[in-house]
């Protein structure tokens, strides 16, 4: 059983507001090297730009410290760090490619970042309490699988690069699966809480795994064949992947029942195999992956390996330390900004540099998890376990194609890569699970002067208990009824 | 549910090592063999985008040298030397890639040479743009250009080293190229300008000198023949030998005939000295087929004969006939049949001789220098490659040079004040044309500073007139005074 040790509550704060500084100074620093490679001199506004960035990033620690004090204090720091080096790159190849003040990249992004940070500081201020989301499971889905299906709306959907996950209003296009991503996690959360007895229900036994029973299936067909629509008919690769490998973790972190899993797996395995022998453009993918050397498939007009080769050339030739930023030919890669952006970061940083940003991405994944199991409802832990892997597997799907680990697909590095759309989903990520954060390390009430209730057996547990808790740890707390009640803090 | 939680936090943590273990495979493992990719340009243009070393000769004169250009590649080579030093320095080609110095000494100019390693460990502290080294040659540029100008536009190649070092001290091909047209920027320029070049019957863009063509050569070669004897201990420089105007050959009804179409001497026969001094075809035939192939292959070799060198520019081995006949080791001891040399060789074996007998190995390299501090990191050693004949033998041998200068075939070699011990050789092709002029020399015979070989090809227009002591020894004699200043 589980040990309970009183723990003093820290905030936390004062450490992200130093922690904060240390990443806008990463990124202030990172901007002047790629001006003194480049011009030989200090950026001329460094200190413009990189303050207001800083007094942005700002607005949000204070919004913490008034409406959240409790959130966790290395999120927005990382996110930070990581939204500022991505700038910088941004801003590198911009000079690279000699653009202008107007077509520049980097203008555009720090616009969407302010955006971005707005919508978490929206998301921290408005939403008083996560609970509040699972009331609206249903709104999600449907606003989730509209997002999904816009782009294949005519005059709207646009196709760009051979897939059509863009939407054209006027001059702005927009990536609608990146908010789809929090809607449709949402709705998982939601729908799983309420649903999770009856998918963990004792089916058929096959080989000491149970098997849930035929019609309980419905769920993770559905996801599957939603995830093969977005396949087939807007040929995304990766948000197809994201989001059945989002539902499937899901499904086992609310039933505990690694059937699902295998289920998944196998799901998976068919319909990637399937798609394979059915469309050519993933086989020419698998092809590009498999062999990008051989100059038959390097030099064919039509998928061929040049990006994905010439990103590997570039992040060999950053070697372990890398060429320094400014120093390199990043821009030799076809949409170095954005999809390759990952091997812009490893030309110029190095392994090293590359080690740290993955590490970086890692910890904020990890702290989403730890949130995830320090919360106490269903929901909470639903949301944000799904919300920070959705974020581990974007950043696997993207980082394991540039470097081989998997085929190419075409996702959006988190916080780092160009791209609005992208940029403003994942800050309001950071808004949610900073908001979740704080209902997970908030300590205790104290003796309650409301009566007593049934919420305070779950609000009482202290978060810090999760030590050695078994396979139906401390979420047994928690009944799919309890979930649906919205605690009111004083 | 904390449970699948944790394990799910597990499977994040497997999935971020698997990225871990990519980056770092494509980073550091599989990096080099992606740099080396020829659809790789940036590997190029990192090796341009860094200050190459420039290549150096006499007291710091470059003959490449990188200089600040607004394009991509940042530095553009140039070649003050121009023509004369163009199949020293090679050329460094954006698209072709680099050739001559600027590949044997590429690593070492570009500053990725292990020998810098720790010059660039300490650049990447400082934060110094690294720079390659300057590699300082041993060409003397004075020598250089008395070869190049005694060359005339005839077609041919002069090697002259130091006998006690094995030091490069001259080195011209001709015809020779402008290198700077083929190390410019413009793809389409250069592309075009090597194309001129590869259509040209003259070739010039081979090195002569010491590679990529091999010549016959003719009577030069007795001075191996002579060595190869003396080293026997059946002769020496006073033996009697048969001279007459026709040697029979064994086994064939062909006979090996003397150049002029007479006799060598009195009563047809001459002495060891006398018939190196004038040159006797069939004194020497005779001397081959009483030493055999074996013999004659075996001294060859000790000169060099059969050795890849790297001078580190690539030398060509020159080839003794393996498995040759009795006749043929007749017309071999001649230097005829299918011995083939490059002037490298040739010069080598005067060297030999010049040097008491050692053969050292010809080195271009004087000096390796940081292209930050100018620190010497490397300066070569003098090397001994073989030791061709003994101290005796190579006295004799030089003493029966002396005579071939002196009043031989080879007079139009002699310097007022200064002894040189030399050899003529005029090498027959027969119907391909008319022969290849030899001339080989080193001075002062009583303590050589210089070797020199000279060959000018097809006759240098002079037909079938021509002579390697009418042709080539001038050349030669104007190299040695040259380097000894006289």
């Amino acid at each position: 059983m589980a040990v309970v040790t009183p723990i003093t509550p820290r905030t936390g704060r004062n450490v992200e507001a130093v922690l904060i500084a240390v990443a806008v100074a990463l990124a202030i620093g990172a901007w002047a090297m790629v001006g003194l490679a480049v011009d030989g001199r200090l950026p001329a506004g460094m200190v413009g730009y990189g303050g207001g960035f800083g007094l942005l990033v700002l607005c949000l620690h204070l919004m913490l410290r008034w409406r959240a004090p409790y959130a966790d204090p290395t999120l927005l720091p990382m996110a930070t760090a990581i939204n500022g080096i991505g700038l910088v790159v941004i801003h590198r190849l911009d000079r690279a490619e000699e653009r202008s003040f107007g077509e520049s990249l980097a203008s555009r992004q720090i616009v969407w970042t302010a955006l971005g940070i707005a919508a978490a500081i929206v998301v921290v201020l408005l939403l008083r309490d996560h609970r509040v989301l699972s009331r609206y499971t249903y709104v999600a889905m449907v606003a989730g699988l509209l997002l999904l299906l816009l782009p294949l709306f005519p005059i709207i959907g646009k196709n760009i690069n051979g897939a059509r996950i863009w939407i054209g209003l006027g001059p702005l296009s927009f990536q609608p699966g990146e908010i789809a991503k929090i809607t449709l996690t949402i709705f998982f959360a939601g729908y799983l809480v309420t649903a999770r007895d009856s998918l963990s229900l004792v089916g058929r036994k096959i080989l000491f795994i149970q098997f849930p029973r035929g019609r309980d299936l419905g769920p993770i067909l559905v996801a599957w064949l939603a995830s093969l629509g977005v396949l087939v008919f807007e040929r995304d690769l990766g948000t197809s992947l994201l989001f059945f490998g989002l539902f499937v973790a899901l499904l086992y972190v609310a039933t505990e029942r690694t059937s699902w899993v295998i289920l998944g797996l196998g799901l998976f395995s068919g319909g990637a195999f399937t798609a394979w022998t059915l469309f050519g453009h993933v086989q020419a993918r698998v092809d590009a992956w498999l062999h990008p050397l051989d100059p038959v498939i390097y030099n064919r007009p039509f998928g061929n390996s040049q990006q994905l080769v010439q990103g590997l050339y570039g992040m060999a030739s950053g070697g372990l330390l890398g060429t320094g930023l400014g120093e390199g030919r990043p821009d030799i890669v076809p949409y170095a900004e954005s999809d390759f952006i990952v091997a812009s970061i490893g030309e110029e940083l190095g392994l090293t540099g590359l080690f740290a940003l993955l590490l970086l991405y890692g910890l904020i994944v990890e702290r989403g998890m730890r949130t995830a199991i320090g919360v106490r409802d269903g929901f909470g832990k639903l949301l944000a376990g799904g919300l920070s892997f959705s974020m581990a597997l974007q950043c696997f799907v993207v980082a394991g194609g540039v470097t081989r680990v998997i085929p190419l697909t075409g996702l959006t590095m988190p916080f780092l890569a160009y791209g609005g759309s992208s940029l403003v989903s994942n800050w309001m990520i950071i808004g949610l699970l900073l908001r979740i954060s704080d209902s997970a390390r908030r300590p205790p009430a104290e003796p309650a002067p409301a009566p007593p209730s049934s919420d305070d057996l779950t609000t009482d547990m202290p978060a810090a208990t999760d030590d050695g808790d078994g396979h139906d740890g401390d979420g047994d707390g928690v009944s799919p009824s309890e979930d649906q009640t919205v605690v009111v803090r004083p | 549910m904390n449970g699948p939680l944790r394990r799910l936090a597990g499977v994040v943590a497997v999935l971020f090592a698997s990225l871990l273990a990519s980056t770092t495979w494509v980073q550091f493992v599989d990096a080099d063999s992606l740099d080396e990719q020829p659809t790789n340009s940036r590997t190029l243009y990192k090796e341009f985008g860094r200050e190459r070393g420039p290549l150096l000769v006499g007291n710091s004169t470059p003959i490449a040298e990188s200089v600040p250009v607004d394009d991509q590649y940042k530095y553009l080579r140039r070649y003050p030397g121009n023509q004369a030093y163009s199949h020293i320095t090679g050329f460094y080609s954006i698209v072709f890639g680099p050739t001559g110095m600027e590949r044997a000494a590429g690593d070492l100019l570009s500053g990725t040479s292990d020998q810098l390693f720790y010059r660039r460990i300490g650049d990447l502290l400082t934060g110094e743009e690294p720079k390659g080294a300057s590699v300082e040659l041993t060409i003397d540029p004075k020598a250089q250009s008395a070869a190049w100008k005694a060359l005339g536009d005839r077609r041919g190649a002069v090697v002259a080293l130091d006998p006690r070092t094995g030091a490069v001290i001259a080195m011209v091909s001709k015809p020779a190229y402008d290198p700077n047209a083929l190390a410019s920027h413009d793809r389409a320029e250069v592309i075009a300008a090597r194309k001129k070049l590869l259509a040209d019957p003259t070739r010039p863009l081979e090195d002569r000198a010491i590679a990529s063509r091999l010549y016959p050569p003719g009577s030069v070669f007795k001075l191996v023949t002579a060595a190869a004897a003396l080293s026997d201990g059946r002769w020496n420089p006073q033996s009697v030998l048969p001279g007459p105007a026709e040697l029979d050959l064994p086994q064939t009804t062909v006979t090996l005939p003397n150049y002029s179409g007479g006799s060598c001497g009195v009563g047809d026969k001459v002495t060891l000295t006398d018939a190196l001094r004038i040159s006797c075809n069939t004194a020497f035939g005779y001397l081959g087929l009483q030493l055999g192939p074996g013999a004659l292959a075996e001294q060859a070799q000790k000169f060099g004969f059969g050795q890849k060198l790297r001078i580190p520019l690539e030398a060509t081995a020159s080839t003794f006939p393996a498995n040759a006949n009795q006749p043929s080791t007749a017309q071999a001891a001649i230097g005829q049949y299918d011995v083939r040399v490059t002037p490298l060789q040739v010069a080598m074996v005067s060297a030999g001789i010049a040097n008491g007998g050692v053969v050292m190995r010809p080195n271009l390299v004087k000096t390796v220098r940081s292209g930050q501090d100018l620190k010497v990191i490397d300066s070569p050693e003098p090397e001994r490659l073989s030791e061709a004949v003994s101290s005796e033998v190579a006295a004799q041998l030089r003493s029966m040079m002396l005579e071939v200068v002196r009043n031989g075939t080879g007079t139009r070699a002699q310097i007022p004040g200064v002894e040189v011990a030399g050899k003529s050789g005029t090498a027959q092709q027969g119907e391909a044309g008319p022969p290849h002029a030899w001339f080989t020399a080193f001075a002062p015979a009583d303590d050589p500073q210089v070797a020199v070989a000279a060959v000018i090809e097809d006759g240098g227009g002079l037909g079938d007139e021509a002579s390697g002591g009418r042709l080539a020894a001038p050349v030669v004699q104007k190299v040695i005074r040259a380097v000894l200043d006289k």
